[in-house]
């Protein structure tokens, strides 16, 4: 998946003279996970420059670029070192265009590895979308393969206001697929049905689609036929999308790896709950990682959900 | 022991408290009707804050932040700036936006609970009024950044307050313009105030400019006071950071005659009689005295400047009064690009709730 990534930036960047990339790492190195690899290279230091190892510096020049006429691509090395950027993106990044009335604007993106299960070290593994779904005026998104990394990176950047790119470090590597480098975005703000059922909605995004596919594919083995979703974009959320199959399948399943407590997986719940409830057979079930601190690695496979736990849960659903 | 560095923090002071001569005079102010213009200027902002602070006491205006004071400091980096240059203010520097074409109504809009305020029609590339302290530190380097990026002969100048040279902020702006050489100007506008705390609580440094040493950038300190001075080391950092010399950080050393804002009351921390001692500093007098001595300035034409800056600011005061409240639907404009669903639902809910209030 990270070479799609690389793609994607190398793709814009030489269409769009207004794309530069910075970050910690991201010239010579090409980031600590090759995700800008050769583009310093091909494109100058000036487009593709690092920065002082400062995080809201990332954020706020970010902001003063943006405004003047640049389209920053920014990557914070993990999602765990993202706090000292929020305020940034709180206060301006995603303010400019309203309190400005629309004068100036940040069309920026910031792209981050999101979540574990690559036995990294402490504050590296973190899942808090949640955090950054709650601030207006922000778009978060989550790619869940080569593809979609690729397609949404194009729209990410091409959108006229700011978005966090959520990248699932378990799939940087894991992953890989033929993607065409054909410059084509995918749709932002929608969702990808990933296996069509019609028994059991689950909802998921980033790394967790792969366990919730895996898991149907279990679930197939013994007659239970589940839609996997992935949501994509965590912030705005796709209703419509995710109503529509829920009134199919009449049961929905949410998996997220991030804690549960005032979960993405909540909103979703939420709006199933306001808008879909009668098409509900069972209770819905949110099978996510647990309210404490993402341990580290010996235990992070505890902490992630299991196959098996996506297997239950949807079993729990039908027996109801 | 070895010393292996040396740092110097010079000062700058080209006018006395008196108004007498007391450095060389810059080229610029070999031109008297350009100071005359500065003095209106300074003038002009001082009538404006008064009636500001008048606004607000009579509930015709939300909290505000007077520049009382500040004059010498606002003018002279505005007469400094480039129209093509970029601010990123606090939220005190009227005089220097008000120089650079942003209306008294603008301001009073906003300070009166509007973003309209926001969307200057002159200028419109600089920043909005930045209220969580020094973050627009980092804006002005990242705009710096466009403009080295694009090769245009542009800068970007950041105020920041005293106390907001404690900020992280501060501290990273200063270390990226040096680290990138961006062309970058950062003014701290040292009021010894921030809120009730003096200058000697925040920090054990001698001078807030020397705060530069660290970042490898030059740090000068002026007198805030002394618009000719403020002009003259304001405009020779821009030219240099213009010509790729760059950034700069600059310490004008000025004082808050004013409550911080008017949701602030200074006597409950600070003594009177510092207060009076200021006086005796401010920044228009010495200008006055300037011009007068050159033969620039009289009586006459002193009460006609007052009487001009009154109908502006009436003027001003009428157009803001009479704005109609924003739509509801406002809150919902601009937030993105395009309209979201999930957003037009709650629009429909906010219309059918609106407030009837006028809102002022």
């Amino acid at each position: 998946m990270v070479e799609a990534i690389t793609m994607a930036h190398a793709w814009e960047m030489h269409h769009d003279a207004s794309v530069v990339v910075i970050g910690q790492d991201v010239g010579a190195n090409g980031g600590v996970f090759r995700a800008t690899a050769g583009l310093q290279a091909r494109f100058g230091s000036d487009r593709v420059q690092d920065t002082p190892l400062a995080e809201a510096t990332i954020a706020g020049m970010s902001v003063g670029m943006a405004a003047h006429g640049l389209k920053p691509v920014a990557e914070i090395q993990f999602m765990g070192f993202i706090y000292p950027a929020l305020d940034q993106i709180i206060n301006h990044m995603t303010r400019m265009r309203y309190r400005t009335r629309g004068r100036l604007s940040c069309p920026v993106v910031i792209r981050t590895p999101h979540g574990g299960g690559i036995h990294a070290p402490e504050h590296h593994s973190e899942s808090t979308e949640t955090l950054l779904c709650h601030i207006p005026g922000l778009r978060v998104v989550c790619p869940s393969s080569p593809a979609r990394a690729y397609g949404l990176l194009l729209a990410a950047i091409r959108d006229p206001d700011p978005v966090v790119f959520l990248e699932p470090l378990r799939l940087y590597r894991a992953m890989r697929q033929e993607v065409m480098d054909d410059g084509r975005a995918m749709p932002l703000d929608r969702c990808f049905i990933l296996r069509e059922g019609s028994d059991v909605t689950i909802v998921s995004w980033g790394a967790m689609t792969l366990d919730s596919l895996r898991a149907a594919a279990e679930l197939n083995s013994v007659g239970i036929d589940a839609e996997v979703i992935d949501l994509a974009t965590l912030s705005p959320i796709d209703s419509e999308s995710i109503l529509a199959s829920v009134a199919r399948t009449g049961r929905l399943v949410i998996v997220h790896e991030a804690a549960r407590n005032v979960g993405v997986g909540a909103e979703i719940a939420a709006i199933v709950a306001e808008h879909g409830l009668y098409d509900l057979h069972a209770p819905i079930a949110r099978v996510t990682g647990f309210d404490t601190i993402m341990p580290l690695f010996r235990l992070e496979q505890d902490y992630i959900p299991s196959v098996q736990r996506i297997v239950d849960a949807v079993r729990r659903t039908l027996a109801d | 022991m070895t010393i292996v560095a040396n740092f110097n923090v010079h000062y700058r002071q080209i006018l006395d408290s008196q108004g007498r001569l007391v450095g060389p005079l810059p080229a610029f102010a070999e031109d008297l009707p350009e100071l005359v213009k500065m003095y209106a200027a300074m003038t002009r902002v001082r009538v404006f804050d008064t009636k500001a602070v008048n606004l607000q006491r009579t509930g015709q205006l939300g909290t505000y932040p007077s520049s009382l004071g500040h004059e010498a400091t606002h003018i002279g980096v505005g007469a400094a700036m480039r129209p093509e240059d970029v601010l990123a203010p606090v939220y005190r520097e009227f005089g220097t936006q008000l120089w650079r074409g942003v209306t008294m109504a603008e301001i009073l809009m906003y300070w009166g609970g509007d973003e309209r305020g926001n969307d200057f029609a002159v200028p419109r590339h600089d920043f909005a009024w930045c209220v969580p302290i020094a973050t627009q530190t980092l804006h002005a380097a990242g705009a710096a950044m466009a403009f080295k990026i694009r090769r245009e002969p542009r800068c970007a100048l950041a105020y920041i307050g005293d106390g907001g040279t404690s900020e992280g902020c501060f501290y990273e702006a200063l270390n990226l313009a040096g680290a990138r050489d961006l062309p970058v100007v950062f003014v701290i506008v040292n009021n010894g105030w921030a809120i009730s705390v003096p200058v000697a609580s925040q920090t054990r440094a001698q001078t807030l400019a020397q705060k530069a040493v660290a970042a490898g950038i030059p740090g000068i300190q002026v007198d805030g006071n002394d618009v000719l001075a403020v002009r003259a080391v304001v405009g020779e950092a821009l030219e240099t950071a213009r010509h790729g010399g760059g950034p700069c950080l600059i310490e004008a050393l000025t004082y808050r005659l004013s409550d911080h804002t008017t949701a602030d009351d200074a006597n409950r921390y600070r003594p009177e009689s510092e207060v009076k001692e200021a006086w005796a500093l401010e920044p228009l007098p010495r200008l006055r005295e300037y011009l007068r001595r050159n033969g620039a300035w009289d009586d006459a034409r002193e009460e006609e400047l007052l009487r001009d800056c009154a109908g502006q600011v009436d003027a001003a005061v009428r157009e803001y009064l009479h704005s109609v409240k924003p739509s509801t639907d406002a809150m919902f404009d601009h937030l993105f690009a395009t309209p979201l669903p999930h957003l037009e639902e709650q629009r429909a809910i906010a219309r059918k709730y609106a407030s009837k209030s006028r809102g002022h």
